[in-house]
């Protein structure tokens, strides 16, 4: 295997953003951070890649625009997966393992304010039988929920705790939509929103968008002293049916974990939408209880669709560069209650990523 | 590390039809996924990955719909991929599972893409209005017919030459088992008869509305040696370029001419029209052979390529056979069309094409194109192990 690492990232996430579903008006600043990061123009890029879902923007074809913010004169090479950022980072690191390019720089970005969230996701449900029900996100995720409170593998306190470190770190994040710890017990005393899921149980509807440049081996050291080299990247899917998977279990995050070297991992970042969704990633895992999960404030604090896995691996990234770890894990996910689980493993040598 | 070799060992398609009300989503991606990995000899269970590709999710009315098939599919306790770029879907998911390979990640990766139109309504997923982008309203064919007039006027070409491709193509179907249309009397005559759609489009001159999927099975070298004609894959391009800027040439768009450069480079190629045998091109209006001729290099610019079809040099037993199958003008399941295309260019290179098989091919094309011509996804599959 090619050494690959990621050499950018650039992130917005806000509540409501003012611009068309497209998010072109968010691309091109990110492209901008992007080339600023690493000294390149986009002629340096290889390979480009997005990741976005038609639904979320209302519209066929919706990452047809967005190519129009790389400024696609001349012509590029460029692909796009109905995927979060994180996937759409997958196949471009697949293509730098091909030594087709060397460089490439992927993004994804959703406006889910623009309709009912936790409806358009019901979307996304058997269509034959589950949809016509209209099932929404957060009511799956309460029945997810349900079913580890009732299995006695985690309690409301637990996460409670969960929900509370995320918003005291998010007071360190700009990015954050929600922010502000204050203290389980209090957290506790929060009425019910979806029982047994109070409102900090869930992430909060969030827009935005995410970039990340990825380049291989020497192109990647000219742009970072430290770059966060990919040791394993591995990514796997469960049946969707409600009924016949153990919810309180994500089968596909521990084959992903099996398939990488999490060994001497300092810092997680978790895509998990819901509290409980992150002991269950944590279990699944098998992280030591000394991992610093989540110091971003995680996707409880803001979560926008399609680049908030991928934003996971921008976050894990930059505190490899800033060398506060020198191995960390990220996490993506996708479908209902964390049916697509994908996991990377960055390190600050080429040997600590993959060791 | 370099690229590793990759092979289509396994094509499979479903029959082509304007409602397929007998299947399912998941019924339908199984018919050609099971016939790919017969043709493969082999069973789900040995698969590494799965890859899908459909166009707009808008098209059939489920957000993401791999994700409720991915048991269906064989993909549950795998990695599982979806790609959706446009028009050429099929051709950019097939590449993308030969990457799986080609990285050396995967040895045994199923690739299927599918498109079930009856589920929905294409015509109004594609006619959302957008704020701040002029309405179309005419459908595909709509889009494209000035860019079909631009390309008469340029070559001076006798208007009858589209009709000379619908009517070489609706024939071709005929040898096709999975063919959608099978019209044994359309003739030159009769395509020049039919209704006017968008001058100079005529009714007989456009792709159906189907039904329809296909499926590959592709692997690396180690087991494509068990197969007794894998088709090696001798190179693969994708190429973008802008909706909307003045200077863009519509007829002759400078990402085909770019992703055709870089094709024939990777594959060795340096005379396209000797050195092909086969060629499977998205001709989803007839006019669209002469144009994808020229600007993928088998003629001269401005004219060369309706006198190339004219001269009946397209047609089966021509210098070049283009669309042997019937091609979109037979078929058109849209995320299907380009897989379509990738999978029969395979299908002539292993001798496995059945009835529309070209005498010795062992070259071919498969192409595919979307969007309004911006987006363009090609491969050169050979039945020798790529030198390169």
């Amino acid at each position: 295997m090619r050494d690959v690492a990621v050499v950018g990232f650039a992130q917005r996430q806000m509540e409501e953003f003012d611009g068309s579903p497209t998010c072109v008006e968010l691309l091109v600043p990110l492209f901008a951070e992007c080339y600023e990061q690493t000294g390149w123009t986009r002629r340096d890029v290889g390979f480009w890649c997005s990741g976005s879902s038609d639904y979320l923007a209302g519209r066929s074809f919706s990452f047809v625009s967005a190519v129009d913010a790389i400024g696609v004169i001349p012509p590029v090479n460029e692909s796009h997966v109905e995927m979060d950022l994180a996937w759409a980072m997958y196949e471009a690191w697949l293509k730098i393992q091909t030594g087709e390019v060397d460089t490439a720089l992927v993004y994804a970005f959703g406006k889910a304010s623009a309709g009912v969230l936790r409806r358009t996701l019901a979307l996304q449900l058997e269509p034959y039988t589950m949809t016509p029900l209209w099932p929404d996100t957060v009511s799956l995720a309460g029945l997810q929920a349900r079913a580890g409170l009732d299995a006695g593998l985690w309690d409301e306190r637990a996460m409670a705790e969960v929900a509370n470190r995320s918003l005291t770190d998010a007071e360190k994040n700009e990015y954050s939509v929600r922010k502000g710890g204050s203290s389980v017990e209090e957290l506790l005393a929060r009425p019910m929103y979806a029982d047994p899921l109070r409102k900090h149980d869930c992430s909060p509807v969030t827009d935005g968008a995410a970039a990340i440049v990825l380049a291989a081996g020497d192109r990647a050291r000219e742009v970072r002293d430290r770059p966060a080299w990919i040791g394993g990247v591995s990514h796997y899917i469960d049946p969707m049916s409600m009924g016949t998977r153990d919810l309180t279990r994500s089968p596909s995050t521990a084959r992903a974990a099996a398939a990488v070297d999490l060994d001497g991992v300092e810092l997680a970042e978790l895509h998990a939408p819901f509290s409980h969704q992150e002991l269950i990633l944590r279990h699944e895992l098998g992280l030591a209880d000394d991992v610093r999960i989540n110091p971003s404030g995680g996707a409880l604090t803001s979560n926008p669709m399609f680049s908030a896995g991928g934003i996971r691996i921008g976050e894990a990234a930059q505190r490899i560069w800033s060398g506060e770890v020198s191995k960390a894990v990220a996490h993506a996910t996708s479908g209902p209650a964390l049916q697509q689980n994908l996991v990377c493993v960055l390190g600050s040598t080429t040997e600590g990523a993959s060791n | 590390m370099t690229k590793q070799p990759a092979a289509v060992v396994g094509v499979g398609q479903t029959h082509h039809r304007a409602k397929r009300e007998d299947v399912s989503m998941a019924g339908l991606c199984r018919e050609a996924i099971d016939r790919a990995l017969e043709d493969a000899g082999m069973t789900l269970d040995e698969i590494d990955a799965i890859v899908v590709g459909k166009a707009p999710d808008l098209f059939e009315g489920v957000m993401m719909p791999e994700l409720f098939l991915a048991e269906a599919l064989g993909a549950a306790g795998k990695p599982l991929l979806r790609v959706h770029t446009a028009g050429s879907v099929g051709g950019s998911t097939a590449i993308v599972a030969s990457l799986l390979v080609q990285a050396g990640v995967h040895r045994k990766v199923l690739t299927v893409a599918y498109e079930k139109q009856s589920e929905s309504n294409a015509m109004w997923a594609l006619s959302v209005p957008l704020p701040f982008n002029m309405p179309v309203h005419a459908g595909a064919g709509g889009y494209f017919a000035p860019h079909v007039r631009s390309y008469i006027r340029r070559s001076n070409a006798p208007t009858h030459v589209g009709a000379i491709v619908a009517a070489k193509d609706r024939q071709n179907a005929l040898r096709n088992p999975y063919a959608h249309l099978k019209n044994p009397d359309t003739t030159v005559e009769s395509v020049l008869a039919s209704q006017m759609l968008w001058d100079p489009i005529r009714y007989d001159e456009t792709c159906p509305s189907s039904d329809g999927a296909c499926a590959l099975v592709i692997v690396s070298e180690d087991v494509a040696a068990a197969s007794p004609n894998p088709a090696w894959i001798h190179g693969t391009v994708m190429r973008s370029e802008a909706t909307t800027a003045a200077e863009r040439d519509q007829v002759n768009p400078q990402a085909s001419r770019d992703a055709a450069a870089a094709l024939w480079k990777q594959a060795g190629i340096t005379n396209p029209l000797e050195e092909i045998d086969a060629a499977e091109i998205y001709v989803p209006f007839s006019w669209f052979e002469p144009m994808w001729l020229e600007s993928l290099g088998f003629a001269e610019e401005n004219g060369g390529g309706w006198r190339l079809t004219e001269s009946g040099g397209t047609a089966m037993d021509g210098v070049l056979p283009v669309n042997c199958s019937g091609g979109v003008l037979s078929s058109n399941p849209i995320g299907a069309s380009g897989m379509l295309r990738f999978g029969e260019a395979a299908l002539q290179v292993r001798g496995a094409a059945g009835e529309h098989q070209v005498d010795g091919a062992r070259r071919a094309l498969g192409h595919a194109y979307g969007g309004g011509s911006q987006f363009f996804a090609m491969w050169v599959v050979g039945a020798e192990k790529p030198s390169n």
